[in-house]
């Protein structure tokens, strides 16, 4: 059922639509935002400064501008996905002559008031394109080779621009998001069967690769995965982050060293404390029983969104929130499994809690569109 | 483009299931990650706190104070004294160079300490780590740095502790010395006390600091604190505060061990002057001696070699390392073995001609034309050497042998000292043992005279000669008290020896000294009450027989006196050893009635105490002697030049 078909009149209109919001899901990332804060404000030794008050300031923004965009109606984002997906390819085509070089890789264009990460915008901006086009698409055709090319050709070409910034984490994100999306739509179990036999290819062939001229990844993150494989064989080195963070999480216990009291943050012997490895620093002060309130917050989050797409008889709004919720919980499962010693260390952040602007922002804007399908959903 | 309900319904229900699917699938991968938190913050719990805990506390030791030592009359012989050291934090400094060029101005450091610091100062890592600049400053040049504190940021005096000996060379040999702690120091031990890593921490080398180093040392305290990942200290968590070393009182006195070895000045000689009740050693004198803080912060090789290849050698403890043919001190064991045995009365006679004939080999007497029919006595005070070889093969090496262990030869006594040597008594079995050849009964013959394998050191020869005295037991001591508490009085059972026989020595031995024919007739005393009985002592180091005189000083005799004081009550006794003196009555014996006089009257005797002839000479000597006052060295700050 496209957004034509249903009884336009049964949307609440105007002001009205307040009311209409998944305000739940409103409570849950204010909750789990305030975590960040508060984890922020520990790790800066007990201050609001550097990281909680900015931190805050971001999400207050980001409320804003997730109603915003939760207050326009979804077929209003439908018609736009095709064009914010262009954009994004072109940016991220953009950075690779602009960029600024930050930690090793093109990531980002400094626009004067913010650095824009495009590789950010485009987990969106593609679930968006993906979701229009398996709304515009006859369901019939979903499984043919041509009709399948065509959305992997959507997913690749991002991809390999991440790819080649290099941004591994976010490729690898991008690939999973547009893969989920494409089961969700439903895509042939068989073409899910070949690209995980591919995909089991390609990392034989990256490994193949490693030493040879046609290396394929960067020497940094041959070493980041031997790490992951084996952190004690570097413990001072590059197999220090995990086991610092594995020591931290685990000396928390079942209820942490208290607020503000957490040794291995307070003292520095955790890296990344406020960005990528914030994860620690909650378990270490609040324990098991921290780590599982944020785990159960998060999976609460995903919960809603996955009973709100279920409810939405709209494709695109349905597939998009789904999106969406792939994207965030991908977002915190690896970072959740890289600090757990789960994943190798490849830098992507815990979701509305690591100390960052355009992620989070980037992540306000998605709530919006899932407000935005839930608000407009038909009745 | 229209849609049919159904087909949208379908479509949708599909989305569902895959939805509830990818949904579910997420969840489980949720639950997974649960499980490991569950594994690593329950499960791994402690041993993770345990790395926590190792990360961030660091545990310092703070180093105890040494134990002091002192004389029987609590005069100091070692003692601990404020060292000063300035110290630069290059964090705090800013500018290192420009901060050192003044500071080196300020306390006029030379150019390569000042170039070595900042050396250290740019290899330093760590930026808030303080590294010494210069060692041993004087008291001027930490006021100096105070002072200008603002204009020395970063640069601190730092307090630290020494070890003096106020005595200097006098108790080189008894006290010893302490230096920094040796890799090999630290390998000799199975399990070294962790204090001893503390960079410049220092350890006993010899003698009793090195003997007492477990009561001395005391017991490090501890500090934990809180450090970051880089090392910085952030605030100290607990603080167990150490035990001090404990304070030893010896039984040596100050004054008599400064007249000793005072009286010893240019001679290669030892001397053990012993109390025969208790076993107190109250002076024990090796000559020449050196001066122990010179090897306190390391001794320079200029200050070393001279020490080294003294022929006198001065590094050695002479008294318990040295180990001497007895000589004819030795004749008493000999007669003492004879007569205990009842082999022989003390009043029966031997004829000597001047030699005996034993084995085809013809042992001679000192004396070439004899000393006709001698009796014990006769024998001891004149040292007719042919009544002992008489007497050696009548009693045989065996019995000679344990006659004088009993007595404290070929026996380590156990004394506070480093490289105490046990000496040698011989028997048939020792020699065949270490030589791999068979006792001969020429060897017994040398051995009856202190001669051929017999060995002892003087402190051995003074426990002798106190055994004698007392007829009991006499063990040597060295440590009086520990922390105040007095330390008991080794050994001093009787030693089980008829009393007339012990008797009979002491006369003897008393003729020795105050019999007009006694070898040591003109080192008697003559104050009543405080007569000395003796036996001198000339063993040979060559077999030639020439005169001393007309032979280098390596291959002249050893002059030996051992002697007790007063005959009637004995209170001393005393071993001298004149390293190639020479004979013992003339070499030995004279020091043995100085040592022991001064220490009969607990100083400068009276001239009285001396018979008339030798007051004119003992006169100048004491002049002479007065001068050398007790080297108080209490060390200063060196200036730095």
């Amino acid at each position: 059922m496209s957004y034509l078909e249903y009884t336009v009149k049964s949307v609440p209109t105007g002001l009205r639509k307040v009311l209409f919001l998944n305000w739940p899901l409103v409570l849950l990332l204010t909750a789990v935002a305030g975590t960040g804060f508060l984890m922020l404000y520990s790790v800066a030794g007990g201050g609001y400064d550097p990281w909680a008050a900015p931190q805050m300031k971001r999400f207050g923004l980001g409320v804003v501008l997730m109603l915003a965009v939760g207050l326009v109606p979804i077929w209003m984002w439908r018609n736009l996905a095709g064009v914010a997906y262009g954009i994004s390819i072109m940016l991220l085509v953009a950075v690779e002559f602009f960029g600024a070089v930050g930690m090793g890789a093109q990531r980002w264009i400094d626009l004067g008031v913010i650095r824009l990460q495009p590789s950010e915008l485009t987990k969106i901006t593609l679930v968006m394109f993906l979701a229009a086009y398996y709304d515009w698409l006859p369901a019939k055709k979903t499984s043919r080779p041509f009709w399948v090319l065509l959305p992997l050709l959507i997913i690749f070409v991002p991809t390999a621009l991440v790819l080649k910034q290099p941004d591994l984490g976010t490729a690898i994100l991008l690939l999973a998001a547009g893969g989920g999306l494409m089961f969700l739509a439903g895509v042939h179990w068989a073409y899910f069967a070949t690209v995980i036999a591919a995909g089991l290819a390609l990392v034989t062939a990256v490994f193949q690769s490693r030493g040879t001229s046609w290396q394929m990844l960067k020497d940094y993150q041959f070493r980041r995965i031997d790490t992951f494989l084996d952190p004690s064989s570097d413990p001072l080195g590059a197999g220090y982050h995990i086991t610092q963070s594995k020591i931290a999480l685990g000396s928390g216990g079942w209820t942490g060293r208290g607020f503000m009291q957490g040794t291995q943050s307070r003292l520095n012997f955790l890296p990344e404390k406020h960005t990528d490895f914030i994860f620690t620093t909650l378990a270490e002060e609040f324990g098991f029983i921290g780590g599982i309130s944020l785990l159960a917050l998060y999976a609460l989050i995903i919960l809603f969104c996955v009973f709100s797409a279920i409810m939405n008889k709209d494709r695109f709004a349905s597939l998009l929130t789904l999106g969406i919720a792939l994207n965030f919980f991908l977002f915190f499962a690896v970072n959740m499994s890289m600090v757990m010693g789960l994943a190798p260390v490849v830098g992507v952040p815990l979701p509305l809690v690591s100390y960052g602007g355009s992620a989070m922002l980037v992540l306000m804007l998605a709530f919006g569109l899932v407000q935005s399908a839930h608000v407009h959903r038909p009745r | 483009m229209r849609r049919s309900r159904a087909e949208t319904d379908a479509n949708h229900a599909k989305l569902s299931r895959r939805a509830a699917l990818l949904g579910g699938a997420q969840l489980l991968f949720m639950g997974g990650l649960a499980a490991r938190m569950r594994y690593l913050q329950v499960d791994q719990a402690d041993q993770f706190r345990l790395l926590a805990e190792e990360n961030r506390i660091n545990i310092r030791l703070i180093p105890p104070v040494r134990g002091e030592i002192f004389d029987r009359n609590g005069m100091q012989l070692a003692q601990n004294v404020p060292s000063y050291r300035i110290v630069m934090v290059r964090e705090d400094a800013g500018d290192v160079e420009a901060v050192m060029m003044r500071l080196a101005k300020l306390i006029n450091l030379s150019p390569e300490q000042t170039a070595r610091a900042l050396e250290e100062l740019n290899q330093n890592t760590a930026r808030f780590l303080p590294i010494t600049i210069a060692e041993d400053v004087s008291w001027e040049a930490v006021s100096a740095v105070s002072v200008n504190a603002p204009a020395l940021p970063g640069v601190t005096p730092e307090v630290g502790s020494t070890r003096v000996y106020p005595r200097g060379s006098d108790f080189a040999h008894v006290v010893g010395r302490v230096g920094r702690v040796s890799p090999k120091d630290l390998e000799a031990l199975e399990d070294p006390d962790a204090v001893l890593r503390i960079p410049r921490f220092q350890i006993g080398k010899i003698n009793v600091e090195a003997r007492e180093e477990s009561l001395l040392r005391g017991v490090a305290g501890t500090k934990q604190v809180e450090v970051n990942a880089t090392g910085r200290v952030m605030r100290e968590l607990e603080r167990r505060e150490g035990q001090s070393g404990a304070d030893l009182q010896l039984t040596v006195d100050a004054k008599l061990q400064n007249y000793v070895q005072a009286r010893l000045m240019g001679e290669s000689a030892a001397v053990v002057i012993m109390d025969c009740e208790n076993g107190d050693i109250l002076a024990n004198s090796s000559a020449p001696s050196y001066d122990p803080n010179l090897f306190i912060g390391g001794i320079l090789s200029k200050d070393y070699d001279p020490l080294l290849n003294d022929k006198y050698r001065p590094l050695v403890n002479k008294t318990v390392q040295g180990a001497y043919p007895p000589g004819s001190t030795f004749k008493m064991m000999t007669a003492m073995a004879a007569i205990e045995a009842g082999i022989i009365g003390p009043d029966e006679t031997v004829y000597c001609p001047g030699h005996l004939e034993v084995g085809g080999r013809r042992f001679h007497c000192w004396k070439r034309g004899g000393h006709g029919w001698v009796d014990l006595e006769t024998s001891l005070k004149r040292s007719c050497d042919v009544y002992y070889y008489d007497l050696a093969l009548k009693v045989g090496i065996e019995k000679i042998s344990a006659m004088s262990n009993r007595f404290g030869l070929g026996i380590k006594h156990d004394l506070a000292l480093s490289s105490v040597n046990s000496g040698l008594t011989p028997t048939k079995e020792w020699k065949l043992r270490q030589r791999g050849e068979q006792w001969v009964i020429g060897d017994t013959v040398n051995a009856s005279i202190g001669q051929g394998f017999m060995l002892a050191s003087p402190l051995q020869l003074a426990v002798m000669t106190a055994r004698l005295a007392t007829g009991r037991e006499v063990t040597p001591r060295l440590v009086k008290s520990v922390n105040g508490i007095e330390q008991p009085v080794k050994g001093n059972g009787p030693l089980d020896m008829r009393e007339t026989n012990l008797r009979k020595m002491r006369k003897s031995m008393y003729s020795v000294v105050n019999d007009r024919r006694g070898t040591a007739y003109r080192s008697r005393i003559i104050a009543d009450g405080m007569r000395m009985a003796g036996k001198t002592g000339t063993s040979q180091v060559r077999s030639a027989v020439v005169n001393n005189n007309e032979v280098p000083w390596e291959q002249r005799d050893h002059a030996l006196f051992v002697s007790f004081a007063p005959y009637e009550n004995p209170r001393y006794a005393c071993a001298v050893l004149v390293e190639h003196g020479g004979g013992g009555s003339t070499a030995a014996a004279p020091i043995a009635r100085d040592v022991m006089l001064q220490a009969l009257y607990d100083g400068e005797p009276p001239l009285e105490a001396y018979p008339t002839a030798d007051r004119g000479r003992i006169k100048t000597q004491q002049r002479k002697l007065r001068d050398v006052q007790p080297e108080a060295r209490v060390k200063k700050g060196k200036d730095q030049a």
